[in-house]
């Protein structure tokens, strides 16, 4: 353990409600000590929740570890209690560009410059994410742009499509679904591009899926199955398995890039588990 | 060098896909293949198949047209699936650093023109 570690973990057992939990967070990613970090970040916010310094750490831990739909939603909390955090802006700015939205990370960008002028890594971030056009999106590649007024649609809670208030988006949002494993609806709707009520129909369909991904995956030697996502001409799928016997279907428009309709189906998955652990 | 070889030669050469095939849709039946050693294809063939078959018809109840491309996504890398015409199916099997939006491009390219 380094010095500054040492230090500012006995100064934070002296004081537990002091802040040193920011900088021994920061220290402690920095090494790379990325589980210990998010112990003391978490410690930190039951404390102080509405710290968007704390939320911010959080952010950028979760971002290391690679819960990119995390780190999003850290550092929305971040922007919700300090709408002038820097470090937030610029971490969502990256996570757009990551999702192959290019306009969504040139605003967020534009607004941290707003803030700070004379940031010259702002200036930096801005040239590169304009010279790269479309980012190198992990999963899919990105394809259409997303319209402007839904750039900041990922920011809108997605519980209320869990939890069976779907929201009303156009037709751009077909609608979020949690199935069980024997093709029943457990919450959530589905709409056809027609705006019919196929939830049912569609949740008896995915039935044997999560069952024929394990063992695709199984055999292949890939593990345990992650995400599957379907591209349609009218609309894509992502699938997620929020537990080994639930699976959830998110379903939006094509224009919205699969890298991203991924960010939201990670995040809405956690919900469902949430929204599950509160209902067993 | 027929088409298919070629289209599969060209799917296999992106970086970090392990290797490719093209299968029947219907019966999951390798067609051509183009794989590293150790790789099952018949047995890729058929899991792929039947996936894609039920995402397909999933899709469709979901009142949409049938899938251009799949992506399963496991913890050590993914199988990619680009239906196409005439009931064949393109499919790679990629490693987890593999740059899948390439070999997605590289598919859909491929199967419009295998069509």
């Amino acid at each position: 353990m380094s010095d500054d570690i040492k230090t500012l973990t006995a100064r934070l057992a002296d004081e537990p409600a002091s802040l040193a939990f920011l900088e021994l967070g920061e220290a402690l990613r920095r090494r790379g000590q990325l589980d210990a970090a998010y112990k003391v970040a978490r410690g930190g916010l039951s404390r102080y929740p509405a710290l968007a310094d704390a939320h911010d750490l959080l952010g950028r831990i979760l971002g290391d570890q690679g819960d990119l739909a995390g780190a999003f939603d850290a550092w929305a909390e971040a922007l919700r209690f300090d709408p002038m955090r820097i470090g937030a802006l610029k971490g969502i700015a990256f996570l757009y560009f990551r999702a192959g939205d290019v306009p969504a990370a040139l605003e967020h960008l534009r607004r941290a410059a707003e803030i700070d002028p004379d940031d010259p890594t702002i200036g930096q971030a801005v040239e590169r994410v304009k010279g790269a056009g479309v980012a190198p999106a992990s999963g899919s590649a990105p394809s259409a742009r997303q319209p402007k007024a839904s750039v900041e649609a990922p920011l809108t809670p997605t519980s209320h499509a869990v939890n069976g208030t779907t929201e009303a988006n156009g037709r751009a949002d077909h609608g979020i679904m949690l199935v069980d494993a024997k093709g029943l609806r457990l919450n959530g709707t589905l709409f056809s591009p027609g705006n019919e009520d196929v939830g049912d129909r569609v949740a008896a369909e995915l039935a044997g899926v999560s069952k024929e991904a394990s063992r695709t995956s199984r055999l292949l030697g890939l593990g345990g199955w992650q995400a599957i996502a379907v591209e349609s001409p009218e609309g894509n799928l992502f699938l997620v398995a929020p537990t080994p016997d639930t699976m959830l279907l998110t379903v939006r428009d094509p224009s919205l890039p699969m890298a991203r309709l991924g960010l939201i189906a990670e995040r809405a998955a956690r919900e469902a588990r949430a929204w599950l652990e509160s209902h067993r | 060098m027929t088409d298919a070889q070629a289209t599969l030669e060209r799917v296999t050469q992106v970086p970090g896909v392990k290797g490719s095939l093209l299968i029947s849709g219907t019966d999951g039946l390798v067609v051509a293949e183009r794989l590293m050693d150790g790789i099952d294809g018949r047995a890729i063939a058929a899991l792929a198949a039947s996936l894609v078959q039920r995402l397909d018809r999933a899709t469709q109840q979901a009142g949409m047209p049938a899938p251009t491309f799949v992506h399963l996504r496991g913890n050590n890398g993914s199988v990619l699936a680009a239906p196409g015409r005439s009931d064949l199916v393109l499919v790679a099997v990629a490693e987890t650093d593999a740059n899948l939006g390439l070999a997605r491009v590289q598919m859909l390219d491929a199967v419009g023109r295998l069509a």
